[in-house]
């Protein structure tokens, strides 16, 4: 496995190439992707009502977006008077911050649930930094965490790995030797290795599928339990949150509770949600801290054209369904936003300074608005997003640009038939030189070299289809044009 | 404190500064989503006992019948099958739904230690949901406090026949009235598919589920 760089991210193509001859870790994402979409695909067939869920859930998220400011106040309010605190931050440094704060006196650790969204702002090494050991209790977050690795799908993140690998991981970091590498080894270790930290660790970190503005509560979508003993057993019990986690109603929990299982995992239900509101008397953790985390979402509330990358409800269907996903993984996105989400909401998150590659990531094929279960149209989203980077770059520069000035040639050259057979036939003599015995085009010159850097490529023709139909015989009779 | 006040001023004018300000009330707007999608089931109460089960059953979760009537004598078979002795109970459980020759441990604020050394916990349940095979709690009176059916193995939940809606719309609009509550929907028993996508039942939460209908 190729290490994945803290800082100085590299572009997708130079990321991507050192991935895409890890055999291992290619087959490992390819099983992984395929049994996904099929269990995704069997339960969304059998929804009679499927367009109209996703139809309501996207015009929700829309809504949500546009009456931000108001839901964000109404949450709070009610959060608090069900005896919750609520804390703002900007940035990440800030967040990190006011966890690191209320951790204090944590004892030295915290449970921590799986959530991206600390993951974008690298609580762990806060939490590290200031004596603190964030214990990861998901099963992928603690292979991640055992590996020293990093996440590689929103929703399974340790998908690249496979149980041998895991295996070997367990093995080292548990002190079992013994291990078997059956999934239901593997699971048993996780248990009780877990056990005794979820009953006597007092503070556990969260992250939120929603936020209910309505009732100021918070819900966990999860499959193991582990979300479930960290947010019922702490005495202290922190929470940060997106502030596009918000939701306006309870009722909507109706659409997106339908939404997000079926297109996240393939199944009916999670095995397990969780509501909670503020702090239960003689229930669960007896305080209860939210943060609501900017983070340079309002940047992409200002871009009327992209500002649909705030619907997502991070169910991981778009990376499965993507064809340049599906081929390299999530590490090549050098970010934890992977796949078609990752190209769309990396490089705004990053005020488009660093992932410009990642807008170019996509074949535009579309699979990713197919399966979006709030419908968010990311090939548009993604063409916007490239024209922002091409914009940003100096007038003069973008002149000299030889890709652009190559589009320009080739516009040149389609728009006329005689250039284009021309070019057809200069191409043909100028390939010779170029196709391998196997009949394939393996290497290409300069600019081209791109292109078949990790492709083969079939030579043009020795016919084009305009020459075959000119010269084809004539039909038996012709028949008269009316 | 006050840096977090400025935080929250920032963060909101932020926000102010993309928003339409000649907006309708966020009520009325929210009102005018359309909702096409199904919202109430075409469903005879036999009919969603039967995709009930099946669903529960696609989750590996065991599946019985009782009359009300026989329910003790119901519960004492299961637990016999699966051995299971020193059971938990919320205080508050219907003393009729308890056999004897088990030992029903009533929830007393249990330590953790003391609830992960019984053998399993017995509640009952708000409602459940046909289409996907999910079991309500609401933590309220019969179904205990959160941790009860969360720390151990085994969980063994009663739902009334007449609690089964089909839709997850019509669970969630019997579940407004108890929105404040803590809310657990469970449906099977724990599970993970993260090592090569295998699903394998029961990781942190209780590792056998089985359920009874009562008619
Ligand atoms: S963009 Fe859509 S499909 Fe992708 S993770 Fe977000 S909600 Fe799911």
């Amino acid at each position: 496995m190729t290490p994945v760089k803290e800082c100085a991210a590299p572009d997708f193509p130079t990321a991507a190439l050192p991935l895409l001859h890890d055999i291992q870790l290619r087959s490992n994402v390819r099983h992984a992707t395929d049994v996904i979409q099929g269990k995704r695909f069997r339960v969304v067939s059998e929804m009679p009502d499927w367009q109209s869920l996703r139809e309501t859930g996207q015009r929700t998220r829309e809504h949500t977006l546009q009456y931000l400011d108001s839901y964000l106040e109404q949450f709070e309010e009610r959060c608090t008077a069900a005896g919750g605190h609520v804390h703002w931050a900007r940035d990440a440094a800030e967040a990190n911050r006011i966890v690191v704060q209320m951790a204090q006196n944590a004892m030295g650790r915290a449970i921590k649930i799986k959530s991206m969204t600390t993951e974008e702002i690298g609580l762990n090494r806060a939490l590290e930094a200031a004596g603190i050991q964030p214990i990861e209790t998901d099963l992928a977050e603690l292979i991640i965490q055992l590996g020293h690795d990093k996440p590689s799908h929103i929703v399974v993140p340790a998908l690249h790995k496979n149980r041998q690998q895991i295996r070997e991981l367990f093995a080292y970091a548990m002190g079992q030797p013994h291990l078997g590498d059956r999934p239901e080894d593997l699971t048993e270790a996780a248990r009780l290795y877990l056990r005794q930290q979820f009953m006597h660790t007092p503070v556990a970190i969260s992250g939120a599928n929603f936020l209910i503005a309505e009732t100021g509560g918070v819900c966990i979508v999860e499959s193991e339990g582990n979300g479930r003993m960290c947010l019922t057993l702490p005495r202290t019990l922190i929470t940060i949150a997106g502030i596009d986690k918000v939701i306006p109603n309870f009722r909507d929990l109706e659409v997106l509770l339908q939404l997000l299982p079926r297109s996240a995992t393939g199944e009916r239900m999670n095995p397990y949600n969780s509501l909670w509101t503020g702090v239960h008397p003689g229930d669960g953790p007896q305080e209860f801290h939210v943060v609501l985390l900017d983070n340079r979402r309002t940047e992409i509330l200002r871009d009327p054209e992209a500002r649909e990358t705030l619907h997502c409800i991070r169910c991981g269907a778009c990376q499965n369904a993507c064809p340049v996903y599906r081929q390299t993984g999530g590490h090549a996105y050098s970010s934890v936003y992977a796949g078609p989400i990752g190209a769309i909401l990396t490089p705004q998150l990053a005020l488009m300074k660093e992932g410009q590659s990642l807008p170019y990531a996509s074949s535009l094929c579309g699979a990713c608005y197919e399966v979006c279960p709030v419908k968010i149209n990311i090939p548009e989203v993604l063409i916007h997003l490239r024209g922002r980077v091409v914009n940003a770059r100096p007038k003069y520069l973008r002149a000299l640009d030889l890709e652009a000035i190559a589009m320009r040639g080739m516009q040149w050259v389609f728009l006329s038939k005689m250039r284009l057979q021309l070019a057809q036939r200069l191409g043909r003599v100028a390939q010779i030189p170029w196709i391998r015995r196997s009949g394939w085009i393996e290497r290409l010159p300069g600019m081209l070299g791109g292109w078949t850097r990790t492709r083969d490529l079939r030579p043009l023709p020795p016919q084009s289809f305009r020459e075959w139909f000119q010269k084809r015989s004539p039909l038996p009779t012709e028949v008269p044009h009316e | 404190m006050s840096e977090i006040q400025s935080a929250r001023a920032e963060i909101l004018s932020r926000i102010r500064s993309t928003i339409d300000a000649s907006r309708a009330g966020a009520a009325e707007t929210w009102q005018a989503i359309p909702r096409n999608y199904r919202q109430r089931s075409t469903l005879t109460s036999s009919e969603k006992l039967a995709l009930l089960e099946d669903r529960l059953q696609d989750y590996g979760a065991g599946v019985h019948h009782a009359e009300s009537s026989q329910l003790a004598s119901v519960i004492a078979r299961i637990l016999h099958q699966r051995n299971k002795k020193r059971i938990l109970v919320p205080r508050d459980i219907p003393p009729t739904w308890l056999p004897v020759g088990f030992t029903f441990v009533p929830d007393e604020n249990a330590a953790y230690e003391a609830i992960d050394a019984c053998d399993g916990v017995l509640t009952g349940c708000l409602l459940a949901i046909a289409s996907t095979g999910t079991l309500a709690l609401c933590h309220e009176p019969g179904q205990g406090r959160r941790a009860l059916t969360l720390i151990p193995d085994y969980h063994l939940c009663i739902v009334e026949g007449s609690a089964v809606v089909e839709t997850v719309p019509e669970a969630i609009h019997l579940l407004e009235s108890r929105k404040q509550h803590p809310i657990t929907l469970i449906s099977g028993p724990s599970a993970t598919a993260d090592i090569e996508m295998t699903r394998i039942q029961g990781v942190h939460g209780p590792r056998v589920l089985d359920v009874v209908f009562i008619s």
